[in-house]
């Protein structure tokens, strides 16, 4: 008796996603809890009286065996507990919400940013191959793979910030448009948006813009990159050929039959693109004192935070796990091939 | 001249050593082709001579303060690159970190890759339970993303160059696994790992003398083209402060350190980050260059 296909595959899909899942709790397990030479220390901070230190190492079980122990923290972490900041004194779970817009919305730009100028780069530089529109490209991929992201980072601050002061400085929100506008989706230009508070948008804008396009470049550097190469393979197929010889309009051919075509690569590349951001907005957020998670984890990681650290680590994990998957699914989904 | 030349090219090489030789020299050849790939060549091969001749080519000593003369402007006198918050020379510490960035590089590579060739070669080869067991693990570590696995195993293990070393090998040898599990796979079946099996050779005797050098030229390929990203992920902890610890000459701790001057006295981040840059740079060139010539695909 064979269950049906799409039920089996779906049993299989969510074997893998919970595999995957567990893979990473053993991950962050292993590193908070094996690596440390003290791990209560690690989570309670080198301050804590000796009391709290006992209670500390009890709830961990590091009395029990390592399995026990990993068991523990599994079911801790199934339940969204991750345990208590040492820098807020609050669960870091609460954190994390509160400092996750911030990210998306970062995060979200610069992806925008690069479709919007790198997808048409890309295609430049596939039908004038060899021709300085993919020498451009070139170089911006390779400059992309070669500039420490915070370098460019403090040097647009330098640049459009200090000499042109085209933007304002870091920072989210200048300090008189704090709390104007109360937080619905935690994305100040949303928030600020259904507000009606234009001049808190305007505001926003300007602090948001220089940190998305610096992130935005490493986007647009991997996705035009990504777009050419897609291109070049579809325009060496015989249908091109064929759709010329019929007389059909280049411009057509370029943006109606190979695009089509291009656009089920690419929609998995850009979801890609958007998890490997997640990694750019640590050093990004930290130049522009960005209130993200990216910010949260390194202002952990300098005062020893093993329980922020890791929760802010399972998260970026987890998200750079749902995005692959999500890209997988939508490949499924818009080829028909792959079904 | 003319006699080794023809030795090297010939195709009837007169020994093992001889055929050898003479592949390195064809790839040569067609490396040399390559004129970027050759400049970024260059630059590594600078950067190495920067790296062992830094007493005598560095103008200062790269760590003694000197406050009076702090923050000077590029072109002060003596500091051709001007002067960081201490009044230490920039030039000279650029040079020095030059030695910090190399080592880096090299032990990243020097742990990571071998972890990779194992871990790969034993899953392949073996198949089964180990194959499914050691590519899961590798899939978990593949499913963060590098720099952050990175910031969490320096935070567990205590900031610093050597833990910021290991943290970035810890994190960057699935894709070497990968990449020799996958030549494993091609070469498993063939014929001369059955004879050596028929002669009677153990499975570790044909892993490391019949599977693994054949694996590692496309695992030196990678590792050249990792290069760029192993010096990036090295700055950006030494820019967090997780790195190499004060007063060390490296890369990133000085940008982050000129961050806050970078207003009024610009030059103090600017100039390690353009050296970022150009060895960053070179290694991606470089790395393009050696896999046009080694990767089959593409002869």
């Amino acid at each position: 008796m064979a269950l049906p296909r799409s039920l089996r595959r779906g049993g299989e899909f969510a074997l893998q996603v919970s595999l995957t899942l567990l893979g990473l709790l053993a991950v962050t397990f292993f590193i908070g809890r094996v690596v440390p030479i003290d791990p209560v220390l690690a989570v309670v901070g080198d301050q804590a009286p000796r009391d709290v230190y006992e209670q500390a190492a009890r709830e961990l079980g590091l009395d029990r065996p390592l399995w026990v122990q990993f068991w523990i923290y599994v079911r801790k972490m199934a339940v969204g507990d991750f345990g208590t900041s040492l820098v807020t004194n609050r669960p870091v779970i609460e954190d994390i919400a509160r400092v996750f817009p911030a990210t998306l919305e970062l995060a979200t730009l610069a992806t925008l940013i690069g479709v919007v100028l790198g997808v048409p780069m890309g295609i430049a530089a596939a039908v004038w191959q060899d021709r300085w529109p993919d020498q451009v490209v070139r170089v911006i991929g390779l400059v992309g793979y070669s500039v420490p992201i915070f370098w460019l980072g403090i040097m647009g601050l330098l640049v459009f910030y200090g000499i042109l002061g085209w933007v304002s400085g870091p920072g989210r929100l200048g300090v008189v448009f704090e709390d104007i506008v109360p937080p619905i989706t935690g994305v100040i230009l949303i928030d600020s948006a259904i507000a009606r508070e234009w001049e808190v948008f305007r505001n926003a804008v300007s602090h948001v813009v220089l940190p998305a396009s610096v992130l935005g470049y490493f986007s647009i550097a991997y996705i035009a990159r990504m777009t050419r190469s897609f291109m070049l393979d579809q325009l060496g197929q015989e249908y091109i050929v064929t759709a010329r010889a019929k007389g059909v309009p280049e411009w057509r051919i370029v943006w109606v039959h190979a695009l089509r075509n291009v656009s089920v690569p690419l929609v998995t590349v850009i979801a890609l693109s958007y998890a490997r951001l997640l990694e750019g907005a640590v050093l990004t957020e930290t130049v522009f004192a960005w209130p993200g998670l990216g910010r949260y984890l390194t202002t952990a990681l300098l005062a020893a935070d093993m329980n922020a650290v890791l929760g802010g680590t399972l998260v970026v994990g987890a998200v750079f796990v749902g995005l692959n998957l999500f890209s997988d699914f939508l490949y499924r989904l818009l080829d028909p091939r792959a079904r | 001249m003319r006699g080794w030349r023809a030795r090297l090219l010939s195709d009837t090489p007169a020994s093992r050593r001889d055929a050898a030789l003479g592949r390195l020299y064809r790839g040569w050849l067609a490396f040399r082709q390559n004129r970027l790939a050759l400049l970024g060549l260059a630059i590594v091969l600078l950067l190495v001579a920067v790296a062992a001749f830094a007493p005598w080519i560095a103008t200062h000593d790269p760590y003694e303060q000197n406050l009076p003369q702090r923050l000077l402007p590029p072109g002060s006198a003596g500091h051709w690159l001007g002067t960081d918050e201490f009044g230490r020379d920039i030039f000279s510490r650029i040079v020095y970190g030059a030695r910090i960035t190399l080592l880096i590089v090299v032990l990243v590579a020097a742990i990571a890759a071998p972890i990779g060739l194992v871990v790969g070669t034993a899953a392949g080869y073996l198949g089964g339970w180990v194959d499914s067991a050691l590519m899961r693990i590798t899939d978990v570590f593949l499913a963060f993303p590098s720099l952050i696995l990175a910031l969490a195993f320096v935070a567990a293990l205590g900031p610093g160059i050597e833990n910021a070393i290991i943290a970035i090998a810890l994190t960057s040898w699935p894709p070497y696994a990968r990449l020799a599990r996958a030549e494993t796979l091609t070469i498993r079946g063939s014929d001369y790992i059955a004879a050596a099996r028929m002669q009677g050779a153990g499975t570790l005797r044909i892993l490391l003398r019949h599977v693994m050098p054949l694996c590692v030229a496309s695992v030196i390929v990678r590792v050249t083209l990792d290069m760029a990203g192993i010096i990036l992920t090295a700055a950006g902890l030494g820019f967090l402060g997780l790195g190499a610890q004060p007063p060390a000459a490296e890369w990133g701790a000085m940008i982050s350190a000129g961050r806050r001057y970078v207003l009024d006295q610009w030059w103090v981040a600017t100039f390690p980050g353009i050296a970022i840059i150009l060895v960053s740079l070179a290694f991606n060139l470089l790395g393009d260059g050696v896999r046009d010539v080694m990767d089959p695909r593409k002869r």
